[in-house]
């Protein structure tokens, strides 16, 4: 009773629209951005726990360093069980 | 009233100019058994038939859950496919049909707008709309507001999110949508979006009912569809089939090669499969164990004379020019994958290493678009790689086929240069 869930995992997305490449993404945050060979990210798809507060610090620097505001952090909370 | 398992449904064409108003209403009176037309959207099955799929009435649910005040019905039109002919032949048989089915929809979901998108290159089917529109405004003044507007003709124009951007703010270029389900919006009014034939057949629905409907094609893909052939045919025709058709008797009644190389379904974005596969019937079901689809209902044939590199090769090309150029993957990656094509087809020394490269560019663009146009081109290398795989060995070996020097068989429109493209 009055537990508030927390997401568990997050993601994070581009939107390839506003994505000029300029690869900020993948020097801050190197264990979820991969760089294709034009410069524009790869990044994961899998879900990555939030208590991995490395991954989770470094997504935050690459939205925040990123050029043209293209990123953003998705929480998912796990479903009802 | 049409008979239930009878064909044609919905190109039902006397004469060589549309229906008007009134002789529509008589061939397509009312049987008046339909009461609840949503009820009976859900019973029909009834599933896109603009390439994805996707059953019309979940779409109808959705946009009717919607609380806004001001709702849309578009009814797309655009057909940027060049393989693709089956919405100009509907509208040029019967525009009210098209026009039914929107304000059926209309009705459903409660909105007071429709609006009917041609691409501007179809001057006769813009001239076939405007009048059918015009004859239902001087009968009635009630209604939904019909309006119709002329995008320009370009292969991404038609996409849902760019077809419905035009709308808001003339730029007809996809937009970026990561939550799903998504609802378009033309301002802050919500967007049921339909592809022509699809309207059509909820027009026929809204008359007849389920039961009707479902007296032809198969359970689990209902009713009928309208087929273009195009390729190696005396003369490209639009067919209307039943849905679960065998291909080769499709190819019989459009006057097609009947032992083709290979056929390609769903247009430039679809699938191909080999000629062995021409005993398969034509619905999603029987297509699903060759890993094509119906998709918009487009069968290219591919003689055996012919090079399928080729027709790939000039098909990418193409694709990569339609590129919008607003997402990296798709603005770098298509072109790129043309050009690899390129030297497989001249059969050069670095053929194997473009394969390679092929292969690898595939899986890295798949997904990474605002629109499914890259996901289509991908979809498309792919199953050609996996049908042509023998031509392809034998062109990366430096041994192109006979055929690579013949003729092409895919239509495809006039190139432009990257730097002209206009965008409005």
């Amino acid at each position: 009773m009055g537990v508030k869930r927390r997401p568990s995992t997050f993601v994070l997305k581009v939107n390839p629209i506003l994505c000029d490449g300029f690869g900020h993404c993948a020097e801050l945050a190197p264990e979820l951005v991969n760089v294709d060979e034009w410069g524009y990210p790869i990044i994961r798809q899998e879900p990555t726990k939030i208590n991995n507060a490395g991954a989770y610090e470094s997504a935050k620097y690459a939205v925040r360093g990123c050029p043209r505001q293209a990123l953003q952090i998705e929480k998912i909370t796990d479903a009802q069980p | 009233m049409i008979a239930p398992s009878s064909l044609p449904r919905l190109i039902h064409q006397t004469t060589r100019r549309p229906l008007t108003l009134v002789e529509h209403e008589q061939a397509f009176s009312s049987s008046g058994e339909v009461v609840d037309a949503l009820k009976e959207l859900e019973a029909s099955g009834l599933m896109g038939r603009g390439g994805a799929g996707f059953p019309t009435h979940r779409k109808v649910e959705l946009l009717r859950s919607q609380r806004s005040r001001t709702k849309y019905v578009v009814v797309n039109a655009m057909e940027g496919e060049p393989a693709s002919h089956k919405d100009r032949s509907l509208i040029a048989a019967n525009p009210h049909l098209v026009l039914d089915g929107a304000e059926a929809l209309a009705a459903m979901i409660g909105a007071k707008h429709i609006a009917v998108c041609v691409a501007r290159e179809f001057s006769t089917t813009i001239n076939h709309m405007e009048r059918a529109i015009h004859e239902r405004q001087r009968r009635s003044q009630r209604g939904p507001l019909i309006e119709l507007h002329t995008p320009p003709g370009r292969y991404v124009a038609g996409e849902e999110s760019a077809l419905v951007h035009w709308l808001d703010d003339n730029q007809c270029l996809p937009q970026y949508r990561p939550n799903r389900p998504n609802v378009l919006r033309i301002g802050q009014g919500v967007v049921l979006l339909d592809n022509a034939e699809t309207c059509a057949n909820v027009g026929l629905i809204a008359r007849y009912g389920a039961e009707w409907f479902r007296s032809l094609g198969t359970p689990l893909h209902p009713g009928s569809l309208l087929v273009s052939v195009t390729g190696a045919v005396s003369h490209p025709t639009v067919m209307e089939v039943a849905a679960g058709t065998p291909i080769r008797q499709i190819l019989e009644a459009a006057q097609a090669d009947r032992d083709p190389q290979a056929l390609l379904l769903g247009g430039y974005s679809g699938e191909w499969i080999s000629g062995r596969n021409i005993d398969l019937s034509f619905d999603n079901a029987a297509l699903k164990t060759v890993n094509a689809s119906v998709g918009a209902g487009i069968i290219f044939v591919l003689p055996k004379s012919g090079c399928g590199i080729g027709e790939i090769y000039n098909i990418v090309r193409w694709m990569a020019n339609e590129s919008a150029r607003q997402c990296g993957p798709c603005a770098f990656g298509l072109p790129s994958m043309a050009d690899d094509l390129g030297l497989l087809l001249a059969g050069s020394k670095d053929a194997g290493a473009a394969l390679r490269r092929l292969n690898e560019q595939a899986s890295q663009i798949d997904g990474r678009g605002a629109c499914h146009h890259p996901d289509g081109v991908v979809r498309f290398v792919r199953s050609s790689l996996r049908v042509f795989e023998d031509d392809i060995r034998a062109h990366a070996s430096g041994r192109p086929c006979a055929g690579a020097r013949g003729p092409r068989f895919a239509t495809v429109p006039r190139l432009e240069r990257g730097d002209e493209l206009v965008w409005e």
